[in-house]
């Protein structure tokens, strides 16, 4: 099926190289690579192609933060493991949809993944979680944790562009912000 | 503003910005105070889950980059499992054709059920059976005949009437008659009677209920060997149109029938049978359809009311066949069929003449 669309697939080893070295085109070889086959598997199971996007994006995400934390081992194709979680999302999803007609249609093989998707279902709400708090925080508290906790930028950068007059005042007011931002996080 | 303060020393402290002298003094200040090393654990995880928050963003919208570039659509419609026509004609238009069928179902039984096909009791098919009923306008003359019998003092027969009447016709000339199963069914006591009016008492030696067919043989002393029998059987299947005939009872005198062969099939589509067009009536069931030869080649077993004329036969080779698989234990004398046709060159008079001494009124009795 791939051939037929004349889709490059990189090698599994070129992949992990190319996400632990940031590479653009590699994640580009990669996503590319094997959309086709989670399309097919969505659509051809009471979905659409937003809802292939969605799973399929996540599984990239799960495969991209396990080979970024080191602990991806080569110990199956990465075709079966990206099939293989994204049959999992998507038996989850469509049991929440009311959508599981209790038969999957398969196209390729898989390994049982459950233990892994529900570790990034935890990691991911957390993460969803810190999005809905710091769309609470507001201005300019949210550009402020932005610039120094995710962007790296120091504490003098962010004291020149708020227009703070000194590095202490500065310095109060992101303390302020991040004890509002965890209140925000812990209350949900 | 000492949590303010303790704040910027864990993230010096995190960083590696602290001097040598400044680490020292936090560390006494971590032996001192073992919250703070919670409060390091928190910050650092709560730090690491913003800046994981920024990572899956921008990963996110690399990904939202590549996606937009695949034409998702064409890809889709490549990779959707086609069924086949039919399938899909039935995914578009199942509540439609569900419909149609429903109705197509509805009709076909209520057609069946007005026509009367659905009822077991067939109104068509009337079995030959001669119910006395129909004969109560003749118990008069019978009882004029019994009392007759009886001053004469030859008794032949029971003088209770009898409930059933139907023809058969000899098989061989030592006793052995064919007649329906219908006829003797549930009999107490079958009796023959010939065309000069002698009746012979006859057991029920053998039933094919799915021919339709019965052998009785007769043991009254007072039956004389008829000779041998002038037709024979046959064994091939009969063409239509031909020319047929039969002989039987459906009143009290023998009754010649004459008719032709007009399907090859009976009642319903039933290929163990003939239909017939032939003048017959309750009473002929059981008696011969005989070619312009001389051949037995069937047995007169049931008439369709509403065709009028039609009637059927079962084929002579399922007569045969039954007579072959009568037990050999259960016949006291030889059942040998004749082979050697006498009738072939005899006018048609001739052979009835001949024929009306081989059947027999078959009357039954019970309680």
């Amino acid at each position: 099926m791939n051939n037929q669309l004349n889709v490059e697939i990189p090698s599994d080893s070129e992949v992990i190289i190319g996400i632990l070295n940031n590479s653009d085109s590699v994640l580009k070889k990669l996503y590319l690579g094997y959309f086709p086959m989670i399309l097919q598997l969505v659509v051809n199971n009471n979905g659409d192609e937003d809802e292939a996007k969605d799973i399929y994006q996540e599984a990239i995400i799960v495969l991209y933060n396990k080979v970024k934390r080191g602990d991806f081992e080569l110990s199956s194709k990465l075709k079966t493991y990206i099939y293989s979680i994204c049959r999992r999302l998507w038996l989850k999803r469509l049991k929440q949809l009311n959508r599981y007609g209790g038969d999957i249609k398969d196209f390729q093989e898989y390994l049982p993944v459950e233990d892994e998707v529900e570790k990034h279902e935890e990691r991911d709400m957390q993460l969803n979680k810190m999005g809905d708090a710091l769309k609470l925080l507001g201005e300019p508290c949210k550009t402020i944790m932005e610039d120094f906790y995710m962007n790296n930028r120091s504490m003098q950068d962010i004291c020149e562009r708020f227009g703070y007059t000194n590095a202490d005042n500065a310095k109060t007011q992101k303390y302020k912000c991040l004890q509002r931002l965890k209140k925000l996080f812990f209350q949900q | 503003m000492r949590e303010n303060q303790l704040l910027e020393m864990i993230e010096s402290y995190l960083s590696g910005e602290m001097t040598v002298e400044e680490r020292a003094q936090f560390d006494a200040l971590r032996k001192k105070d073992a919250t703070i090393d919670t409060k390091i654990a928190e910050h650092k995880e709560f730090t690491f889950l913003l800046k994981q928050y920024n990572e899956r963003l921008s990963l996110q919208s690399r990904l939202d980059e590549i996606h937009d570039e695949i034409d998702v659509h064409t890809l889709k419609e490549d990779l959707m499992a086609h069924p086949s026509w039919i399938v899909q004609l039935w995914r578009h238009h199942h509540s439609k054709i569900s419909v149609a069928a429903s109705i197509a179902i509805i009709a076909i039984l209520l057609t069946l059920f007005i026509s009367g096909s659905l009822s077991n009791k067939d109104p068509r098919y009337l079995q030959l059976k001669r119910e006395v009923d129909q004969i109560k306008g003749k118990t008069d003359q019978l009882n004029d005949k019994t009392e007759k019998i009886i001053k004469d003092g030859k008794a032949t027969g029971p003088v209770i009437n009898a409930k059933f009447k139907g023809t058969g016709f000899a098989l061989t000339g030592n006793g052995y008659i064919v007649t329906n199963y219908h006829v003797v069914n549930g009999a107490d006591s079958v009796y023959v009677q010939n065309a000069t009016g002698e009746s012979f008492r006859t057991k029920v030696v053998y039933t094919e209920p799915q021919y339709d067919v019965a052998v009785l043989e007769i043991n009254d002393p007072a039956f004389k060997n008829l000779g041998t029998v002038p037709y024979t059987f046959k064994k091939a299947k009969s063409d239509l149109g031909e020319v047929v005939y039969t002989l039987g009872y459906p009143g009290d005198d023998i009754k010649f029938g004459p008719g032709a062969l007009t399907a090859a099939t009976g009642f319903k589509g039933d290929t163990t049978e003939y239909e017939v067009f032939i003048p017959v009536n309750p009473g002929n069931s059981g008696g011969f359809l005989m070619d312009d030869k001389g051949n037995v080649i069937g047995v007169i077993n049931g008439k369709q009311t509403q065709t009028s004329g039609a009637a059927f036969a079962v084929k002579s080779n399922y007569l045969l066949k039954a007579i072959q698989s009568i037990p050999a234990d259960s016949l006291n004398k030889s059942l040998i069929l004749n082979t050697k046709n006498s009738l072939a060159k005899l006018s048609r008079t001739q052979q009835v003449k001949k024929l009306r001494n081989y059947v027999f009124m078959v009357k039954v009795y019970n309680q």
